[in-house]
Order: structure tokens, then sequence, then C-alpha cells
């Protein structure tokens, strides 16, 4: 029989909710039959630790006395540039910021050791940070420079927003070329030397729930050690891709926008990254909780390692010049086993995304919700799935006419 | 018959003497040579694998010693900085020796000093800068 979240939550008041995670699931869906599972199971709780570029924080310091007007200046915390294109002491930290003084790639390949994402971290930490500002005087905000310590506590709202997070599937990357490359998919070696991937499996969120049956705007989340929310679909939301007879896309498909407040949150699940010869990221902890309300989303919570395909895609050539097509298919099973087979050679694997940690989430968001302390959300409406008709776009260039005489 | 790995440093004056030869030929110990970085009028560095009898060994460290290079054990150069690895598994399929390992059934990465040859090649590829080589 169909179950409600509502009386999920029931079950979780009283402390007679079952909960397992995405990698439990397997084995107890296996050996009850998924009817008899979907009966007992409430929830299915899922975890994913690994590089998210497009994530970021914004944050509201409070009024200097006198006042100082933020919004068309130059703002930094610990060097690193804010946008600060709000009103007076608003602004965004992206978490691939660096100091305008870093060298980036002038020395190739670059080291990118701070930048953004480590500020959030140390803010998260509870440390102290620079806020140095310069602005250009109003009658109301007269004031024109800022250098002050802030911490986390001092301010008055610190969110993060992270608006493209947990990608459903990644690529697999290879380097077919001939030189060593340096890419967000880490160091590729050449000839095909090495192959990384960066996915949690059958432990990801998305994969877990590949066709959007339970997560959608609202849907309560385990984000960087603290409680988040789903905004919606993620940059990028590609739902309508090629999947597999279980539903699973096999190539990068759906993701989140998720938000939460940063001062519930803990550094150890937000991590300043650092991609030699590409750049700064965070690294963020996302576990997703899935109600079981029926035996269809309990099937797809069971999915496996095996049954998740990835395709193993050319970082030297064909990715940076926008080539489809891969040189290879594998699955999870095989990728976490140290080594795949692509055109009959034999490739050592690294991942990218911590499969322990993840495990850790889902083990931590159970706990939370076997104890009372987490409850579901019935969100207010589900992410756009393969149905949609959403269609992933290029940039179509169009070269901008010089006008003669301008 | 041991097997030790250590680092020499030579002193400015020793760069031009065949010390290790000597090693070889006098004291019958097996080297091999992992890392060197000798540069004419400064100091120099080597990561060997040593393998002798214990006593040609000690005797070995002695002549060593008295000619005025310092030996320390590798170990003591390298540092996997646990608290900052996530065991995400990006140094795996670069480390040469597999002294940076995991272990498949729960995916938890582990480091072994004893397996380590300094060669760098996990420094660029962590993300965390778990890794540290002082060389």
């Amino acid at each position: 029989m169909a179950k409600t979240v509502e009386e999920i939550n029931e079950k979780i008041r009283k402390g007679k909710a079952v909960v397992l995670t995405a990698e439990e699931i397997i084995d107890y869906a296996a050996e009850k039959g998924a009817k008899k599972a979907a009966q007992e199971v409430d929830v299915v709780t899922t975890g994913t630790f690994g590089p998210m570029c497009s994530s970021g924080a914004y944050f509201n310091v409070g009024h200097t006395k006198p006042r100082i007007k933020l919004g068309g200046g130059k703002t930094y915390l610990n060097d690193i540039p804010v946008y600060t294109g709000f009103a007076a002491v608003d602004f965004f930290l992206g978490a691939t910021a660096m100091p305008d003084d870093d060298p980036r790639n002038k020395i190739f390949p670059g080291k990118f050791a701070y930048g953004g994402a480590y500020v959030i971290e140390e803010l998260v930490a509870g440390k102290d940070i620079r806020l140095t500002a310069s602005a250009y005087g109003t009658d109301c905000y007269p004031r024109k420079t800022l250098e002050t310590y802030i911490s986390l506590r001092d301010m008055n709202e610190a969110v993060l927003l992270n608006i493209r997070n947990a990608y459903q599937n990644y690529n697999v990357a290879v380097n077919l070329s001939e030189k060593v490359i340096y890419t967000y998919m880490g160091v590729l070696q050449p000839k095909m030397g090495n192959a990384n991937y960066c996915s949690a499996g059958q432990l990801s969120p998305l994969l877990n729930d590949p066709v959007f049956k339970t997560i959608g705007i609202g849907t309560r989340i385990f984000l960087g050690g603290g409680i988040g929310y789903v905004v919606g679909n993620g940059t990028q939301h590609n739902p309508g891709v090629k999947r597999t007879e279980g539903g699973i896309p096999k190539t990068p498909s759906g993701t989140l926008c998720v938000q939460g407040d940063l001062k519930m949150m803990s550094p150890k699940w937000l991590r300043g990254t650092s991609f030699t010869g590409y750049g700064v990221t965070l690294t963020v902890g996302i576990g997703v909780p899935i109600p079981i309300l029926n035996e269809e989303i309990l099937r797809y919570a069971a999915v496996r390692d095996e049954e998740i395909l990835a395709q193993v895609v050319d970082y030297s050539d064909s990715y940076p010049q926008c080539i489809p097509g891969s040189v290879g298919e594998v699955n999870y099973r095989q990728l976490k086993s140290g080594k795949i087979t692509v055109q009959g050679k034999v490739i050592p694997t690294s991942g990218l995304s911590s499969y322990l940690k993840a495990k850790e989430i889902a083990q931590t968001l159970k706990e939370w919700i076997g104890t009372g302390k987490f409850f579901l959300t019935q969100p207010v409406e589900l992410l756009p799935s393969a149905d949609s008709g959403i269609v992933f776009k290029a940039l179509k260039e169009r070269p901008i006419k010089k006008q003669l005489g301008a | 018959m041991q097997k030790k790995r250590i680092v020499l440093n030579y002193p400015q004056n020793l760069v031009d003497h065949p010390v290790i030869s000597k090693l070889v030929k006098d004291y019958d110990l097996v080297v091999n040579i992992m890392r060197a970085r000798i540069t004419p009028k400064e100091e120099g560095r080597l990561v060997l694998e040593l393998t002798g009898k214990r006593a040609a060994m000690e005797a070995g460290f002695k002549y060593l010693s008295e000619m005025g290079v310092r030996v320390q054990p590798l170990a003591q150069d390298v540092k996997w900085h646990e608290d900052r690895c996530t065991h995400c598994t990006a140094c795996i399929s670069v480390c040469p020796t597999k002294a940076l390992d995991v272990q498949r059934l729960n995916m938890e990465v582990s480091f072994k000093r004893d397996k380590c040859i300094a060669c760098e090649l996990c420094i660029p590829v962590c993300p965390y800068q778990a890794m540290e080589i002082l060389f």
C-alpha cells in the first residue's frame, strides 16, 4: 500500500520509521523483494561529497557607522573579490573566486592555493576573515573605505546558495593526447594513462530518484553538515538525455540548486579545494532523503553501481572543442574496482568524489531521521523530468557588427 | 639482510666525491637510487633504498657520518595529513608503489610510509593538499 510523506513523518515522530541508506537498501530489497521492502522501509538516505564549482554564499554584514554602500564598489574577504551588485551591505561570494594578484596559470600549471571556497570553509570553521572595501560615497552612505575583521556570528545572514550541485551522473575523463593535461577532472596522464570519475554512484542523491518522483522545490536535505533545502533544479538541468532500461541517465543529466543557513554548517562538509592548473572549487556534502511512498520509488532507490553507466570522454580534445561522443561506456562497479578497459586498454581509475564520505553523510542523515531530528517535506513542485521537453543549449554566437563612425 | 629507505644530505664539499660507489664496493650494500638532486656548489639530497647485512649497513652509516653526510629516514620527509584527506582516491592511480592505496570494500584510503619513494606524483594530484613532501 502506498504511503504519504505525512504518514512517514508521523512514524519519525514516534521513533518508528524504518530508515536505510542507499547502500543498505540494495541487499535488503534483493532479499525481501521490492514489494515487501517498499512496505517495510520508509526512507532511503543518499549522500555525495564532491567538488561542485557552482557554489557560493550570500551575506549581510550589517551597517557601519557612518554608513557605507558596498553596492557598486569593491569588496574583498581575505583578498577574494565578492560580487556587490546589490544594496548597501549585501554581497555574494563565489567558490571559484580568486585573489586579484593570484598568478593563475601564468606559471603553468597554476596551484590555485586559495580562493572563495577556502573563505567559506574558514568562515564555517568560526575563523575571523578580513573584510576590506572601497565605495564611492553618497549623501546617505558617506563612508568610502572599510577594513575590519568579521566572523560568521557577526553577520545578520550567511546563506550557502549553490546554483548547480549534485550532478546526476558524470563523465569519466581520460586524455588521448601525448602530454599531461590539467583539468577540473584532475590531472590526466597522456595516452589514457588514467581515468577519473566523479559520482557517488549507487549512493548519489539524483541517481536514487532518477526521474524525480520525490525530489523537488522545498525538499529538506543534509547540506554542508547542516540543514538545507532544494531551491529547484540546478543550472544545466538536462533530464531529456538517453537512459538505461532502469531509467538511469547515461550522461550528465539532472542537477540541484540548493540553499541553507551557513551558520549551521561544518568545515568538515564544506572544503576548499584546489585543482592544479584549473582553479579553486568547493567540495560540498549533500544528502537527500527519499521517502519510499511506493514500490516504484523503492525500485529506483535500490539501484546498484553496476546498473549505472557513464561515458568515457577525452578531455584533451573532445571536451574542450565541444565534440560530442565518448570513447567508451563503463559502469560504477568497474570504476570503483580500480581499473576499466577502454578500447582494449586497461586503465587505472581514480575518484574525485569520496564514496567513504558519501556513506558517512547517508549514515548521518539516517541517524537524524531515526532520532526524530529531521523530518521529510512534501515538495511544492517536483523537478522537471524526462518528459519536460527541456533542451540543453550551447551558446550560439552571433558576431557583433562594428558600427561605422561609432 | 636489512632494507632501509633513507635520505642523504650532502654538504657542498662532498658533491664531487664518489660516496655511493664506496658504499657499494667497500660495504657490500645494494644501492637503489630513487631520487637525486645534486647541483654543483650547492647541497645535494639523495633518496636511497639500501639493502645489505646489518653489520655492513651500520659500518656504511658510520662511513657516511664520518664523511659529513647527514642520514635520516625517508619517513620523516613525507607527511600524509589524514585530517585533510577526503578519501576521494584521486592519488590512487598515480602512486607508483601503492604507498597510497585504497581498501576497495569501503573505499578508504591509507598511506604506507615504508612504500613511499617520495616521487611527488601525488602532490599536484591531491585537491586537498593532504600530501606534503619536504625534499
